[in-house]
């Protein structure tokens, strides 16, 4: 299944009812079926399914570790926080939004005025036993800056793993490579954003 | 030849048998997830050796290495013996069973047959048969209501086909008019069109039928059926005894294979340009190859299915079968 597949949300159901006849009661009747059914060949249509599909050698495995499905970039899975692209500052800004509206009260983050008395964030983290992965983080967060990334697997040897700041924050060789990609998924501003801002009533 | 070489030679075909067939039917496993796996569109075993070989010797140590647990309440001689029952009746039925044609090695004359009995056939459905005491007496030895059951539906399974298998091959035995597998072989020595499928088709397919269950294998494997009673007989069974099962069921599966190869399919007669020996290990693999496919392509019968098919379909047609070529004969 490509991406495209994948991510269109809109699938239509196409369900068919497949008419079930009354089983028959009488022992003529059920004789009859039986006859039916030994002469229709039907065991041979499953036979030539099979072989037919055995001889394709159209497989679907999915070797798991060493390959994956796409999925969906509305999928939520362990958090990531983003940096600035030209100054490579955390995108942060420490309004603590994410903090207030967290539902499970996992976020946790510490602040403080750095030698220009902007705001810094010296700490984030995530407790990731108790967060259900709502996406109300990403969704509030008014700087695109803590986002859903992509990696499910969150088997580790801690529980503290993938969630403290330094674990989430893009690391900045990666920043310079260009690799942070922007988020397309929950929360993040759509691609037709410019068109839909309507004026402010103040304007007219 | 004298005794002693007699019984030098019998030893060493038993040893060539034995370890031939458990190392086939232990190939046999790996071929059955294989060709399953193809058919379900997937790859089946991968990792182990190119492309997953190795997973039988894989499957073998782990095996071995696991803890024999006997579980409390299960009377322990009875659970204990019931799987080497199982394994060594697939192996004993399979002594009567002439292998290949015969051929010469270092200028002696072997016969692939471990013993020529003039009863074959009688004697390897009899062994094959008496090898469903082995579920039997797992399921009611191992105190486990899922082996109950499963020990429950071999009685019920060996009730239905047994007259099928035997009444099917009676009217191929009249043909012949004899018992030993090597005169039925030679009856079909003609080629192609004297093979006994031709004459008694409806036999063949009854035969199949009920090889199918006598091996327990897939349209009739109530014994193990997963969805229904867990693992049947075998649910308490772990390790090597559960691994012995196996091996019987895999080795049950070769020799039914040999027996309608040969009694139906033409034996190790040559087959056109093929040679006698290659000819039946190629039907032997299609057979197997058919109980695989079919694994892959039928749902499965209730218990309650399968008398009604065999004792109310089946055995009126094997009847019926026996009855006209008996008349048949006789003009
Ligand atoms: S996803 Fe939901 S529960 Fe998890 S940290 Fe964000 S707001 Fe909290
Ligand atoms: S809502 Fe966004 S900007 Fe505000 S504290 Fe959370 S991550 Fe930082």
């Amino acid at each position: 299944m490509s991406l495209e597949q994948f991510k269109d949300r809109n699938v239509v159901q196409n369900y068919v009812h497949i008419p079930v006849d009354k089983p028959p009661q009488k022992p003529m009747d059920k004789f009859k079926q039986v006859v039916r059914r030994t002469f229709k060949g039907e065991l041979f249509v499953g036979l030539w399914v099979v072989f037919r599909e055995m001889i394709k050698r159209d497989f679907h495995t999915v070797k798991y570790p060493l390959e994956k499905l796409p999925i969906s970039p509305r999928y939520r899975a362990v958090h990531k926080l983003y940096r600035l692209l030209e100054s490579g500052n955390n995108r942060c800004i420490g309004c603590g939004l994410c903090e207030k509206i967290c539902i499970a009260n996992c976020i946790r983050l510490e602040t403080r005025y750095d030698e220009k008395q902007r705001k810094e964030v010296t700490e984030y983290s995530i407790n990731l036993g108790r967060c259900i992965f709502c996406g109300y983080c990403a969704e509030v967060c008014p700087e695109l800056a803590i986002v859903h990334g992509q990696r499910y697997e969150n088997a580790s040897e801690q529980r503290a793993h993938f969630v403290l700041k330094d674990d989430m924050l893009t690391p900045l060789d990666f920043l310079k490579e260009g690799k942070q990609e922007e988020f397309p998924g929950f929360g993040a501003v759509s691609p037709n954003a410019d068109e839909r801002i309507k004026k402010t009533p103040t304007a007219y | 030849m004298t005794t002693t070489g007699f019984i030098i030679a019998t030893i060493i075909k038993i040893l060539v048998v034995l370890g031939l067939f458990s190392a086939l039917a232990g190939f046999g496993t790996y071929l059955e997830r294989k060709v399953l796996a193809f058919m379900q569109r997937r790859l089946g075993p991968m990792h182990v050796g190119p492309y997953g070989v190795l997973q039988v010797l894989a499957d073998g140590i782990k095996l071995f290495t696991k803890e024999d647990i006997i579980p409390q309440n299960a009377v322990k001689p009875i659970f204990m013996i019931a799987p080497i029952i199982g394994a060594a009746t697939a192996f004993i039925a399979l002594a009567a069973v002439p292998i290949l044609p015969e051929f010469e090695i270092f200028g002696v004359k072997v016969h692939p047959i471990i013993a020529d009995i003039n009863v074959g056939v009688l004697f390897v459905l009899g062994v094959m048969a008496s090898g469903l005491f082995a579920p039997l007496l797992a399921g009611m030895a191992s105190s486990n209501k899922w082996g109950l059951l499963g020990a429950a539906r071999t009685a019920i399974q060996l009730l239905s086909y047994e007259v099928v298998t035997g009444l099917s091959i009676l009217a191929p035995l009249m043909l012949v008019g004899s018992l030993s597998l090597i005169d039925i072989n030679n009856y079909q020595s003609g080629g192609f069109t004297d093979w006994i499928v031709w004459s008694q088709p409806v036999a063949f397919v009854l035969f199949l039928i009920a090889g199918f269950a006598e091996t327990n294998r897939t349209p009739f494997d109530l014994l193990e059926h997963e969805a229904e009673i867990v693992s049947g007989y075998a649910t308490e069974y772990s390790g090597m005894r559960w691994g012995m099962f196996f091996i019987g069921e895999y080795a049950n599966m070769i020799t039914l294979g040999f027996l309608a190869s040969l009694i139906f399919l033409g034996g190790f007669n040559d087959w056109g340009f093929i040679p006698g020996g290659l000819a039946i290990v190629l039907k032997v693999s299609f057979l197997f190859f058919f109980f695989l496919w079919t694994r892959a392509a039928w749902p499965h019968v209730r218990p309650d299915q399968l008398m009604w098919l065999c004792w109310k379909v089946l055995m009126p047609i094997a009847v019926l079968n026996v009855v006209v070529t008996g008349i048949v004969l006789m003009m």
